[in-house]
């Protein structure tokens, strides 16, 4: 019997022959990534009676949740971060400029496709769209690694995913990925890795995986990840100049579980509060009026999806009653968004423009929702008070919807936009 | 440690750590009194006044799910909570109740036969849930599991650890 992705690379990263699903390994990752919260766990670490970082050459730590400091309490919570990475020599510190963690992190080349990447954020999972195993940890188990340079895992069963054919215009990787988590649920990968596979997969772009690997965690799964394309170890090659080998399961590696999609199938979708779960075709909600909308965050702010967005809303005017505001996932989107002119097309539109950063995502500044408002996000989670406010309710949608629909504050199929070709 | 007694506090599928812990505190509370206070503030005000300690939670399937946030433990063992029994467990969260040493069970029979309110004992040791007359076995956690929660989480074990090999 051959094996997964999954087992091999828990097997390379424990230094054992071989591993199958459910056992029990300890892991020496690539890279451990944290973002504003490493100040809680400078705090931990010390706690552990350990002086040093054993490895700061593995430590990322990206500065993202609330950038620039929305408190004295934020700003003091930076200050820790930046005193603790000079205090540790950790070079790979990016402070207010760089972006959202899980942009900035394969920009800067610490994303490889065989890696294992272990990040004190859900959406780590993001990594593995570049053929890296890459899962979330908890904060107190970032401080472990710091001190350790290692960690236990469950090495996880592999449910795959593969979509044939082609995505019809105007729908897009998100609306893949919220219509499979409706259909599958918040727990329908449990604990599992997901490895998505297919022609659509195959010819999709980097922020289309991207995508997928970041959602992935919205129905339970471990890990979401694709073997690299051409487009991404293009990609991969110009960021980092390390050695890598790209993993991909044996022709007869156990599968727990094959899902299979036609690509042409799949429709613009929403997810409607307060679960990512509870999806909807656009078409079943066209027509509800919200009074806000995000652009960006790490699921939907690459040049891409700015791009998309700014195709539609170039020369157009959005609606006096929404607000649009336009999160870059990171400074390098923000700086070439500006220089091809989509920053410009989206402001001109009636958007603002904001620094890269996680925004009003998590609720913590930029854009909370007041009581009984509606946004529509292209971010990756509704839960309830998810943007600050538990009497407040948020759609998630792909970028072409909520560019479609900010020109009417109501919600409106993308489609009626891209009537003549284009993806 | 090995014997938690308290009453139950029942909810249902997929509760989330924002409501939980909801994520606009995440980088502003920390400490343990003021942890209590926020938790499962969006999902049910009265929790965070009436916890007492031993207090068990006990929900569907997929709990704890969404954000890597550790306060959606944290905050629990803060508040009192002696052990989550759940259908199932979010991934990092089970994780991270591990991690701050409370004790995530997957047990589907206790949950669908416990009431909100009633009294209920675990007994860690035994690998049991009693309540009402009833009991339930729940599956033994893996050996390293077993000595991080003991341990009173992965701080505290790795404390040790390191002062053992002082």
């Amino acid at each position: 019997m051959g094996k997964t992705f999954a087992e091999k690379i828990m097997a390379a990263k424990s230094g054992r022959r071989a591993v199958s699903a459910s056992d029990i390994v300890t892991v020496k990752p690539d890279f451990v990534m944290s973002h504003d919260n490493s100040a809680a766990i400078s705090k931990t670490f010390r706690g552990i009676g350990v002086d040093r970082v054993v490895c700061p050459e593995k430590v990322v730590i990206i500065l993202d949740h609330c950038v620039p400091a929305a408190s004295d309490k934020y700003a003091n919570n930076h200050k820790v971060v930046r005193e603790f990475v000079a205090e540790m020599g950790i070079e790979n510190f990016f402070d207010i400029n760089a972006g959202i963690c899980h942009q900035v992190l394969p920009e800067q080349g610490f994303a490889c496709p065989g890696e294992l990447i272990l990040g004190s954020d859900s959406h780590t999972t993001t990594y593995g769209a570049f053929g890296a195993f890459a899962a979330g940890i908890g904060r107190s188990e970032a401080a472990a690694i710091w001190a350790t340079g290692e960690l236990w895992l469950r090495v996880p069963e592999t449910h795959r995913i593969e979509i044939g054919g082609r995505l019809p215009a105007g729908v897009t990787a998100k609306d893949v990925i919220l219509s499979i988590i409706g259909q599958l649920g918040a727990d329908g990968v449990l604990y599992k890795a997901v490895e998505f596979t297919g022609s659509a997969i195959d010819e999709m772009s980097l922020a289309g995986r991207m995508v997928l690997a970041n959602m992935t965690v919205e129905m339970g799964g471990k890990i979401g990840y694709m073997t690299p394309n051409e487009e991404t170890l293009t990609f991969v090659r110009s960021r980092s100049s390390r050695d890598f080998d790209v993993v991909t399961s044996d022709p007869d590696a156990e599968y727990e579980r094959v899902i299979r999609y036609a690509a042409a199938d799949f429709v613009p979708t929403l997810s409607c509060p307060h679960t990512v779960d509870n999806t909807a075709p656009v078409t079943d909600k066209a027509g509800t009026p919200f009074h806000q909308a995000v652009l960006g965050t790490c699921t939907n702010g690459r040049l891409e999806d700015l791009g998309l967005a700014a195709r539609i809303l170039k020369g157009r005017r959005i609606s006096r009653r929404v607000r649009l505001l336009v999160f870059p996932a990171s400074q390098e989107v923000y700086r070439d968004a500006m220089r091809q002119g989509i920053l410009a097309d989206l402001a001109e539109a009636g958007a603002v423009i904001m620094n890269s950063g996680c925004g009003p995502c998590l609720g913590a500044h930029e854009g909370v929702l007041a009581d009984g408002e509606v946004c529509l996000s292209t971010a990756n989670r509704n839960f309830k008070g998810r943007m600050g406010n538990p009497n407040s309710e948020v759609y998630l949608a792909s970028p072409a919807t909520v560019a479609a629909s900010v020109l009417t504050g109501l919600i409106t199929d993308p489609r009626e936009f891209f009537q003549g070709g284009g993806r | 440690m090995s014997t938690i007694k308290g009453k139950v506090w029942k909810y249902g599928d997929d509760i989330n750590t924002d409501v939980i812990f909801p994520g606009k505190y995440t980088y502003t509370v920390s400490d343990p009194a003021e942890l209590a206070r926020h938790a499962m503030e969006d999902l049910d005000p009265d929790f965070a006044g009436k916890v007492q300690k031993g207090d068990v939670v006990v929900a569907g399937t997929n709990f704890g799910c969404g954000s890597s946030r550790e306060q959606a433990a944290s905050c629990l063992v803060a508040a009192g909570v002696g052990a989550v029994i759940a259908k199932s467990f979010s991934r990092i969260f089970f994780r991270n109740a591990i991690n701050w040493g409370l004790p995530a069970l997957q047990c589907p029979a206790a949950v669908d036969a416990l009431q909100a309110g009633q009294a209920v004992t675990v007994d860690l040791e035994r690998g049991c849930i009693e309540a009402g007359g009833q009991s339930w076995k729940f599956p033994e956690l893996p050996a390293e599991v077993q000595g991080i929660l003991t341990s009173g989480g992965l701080i505290p074990y790795l404390r040790a650890k390191y002062q053992k090999n002082a």
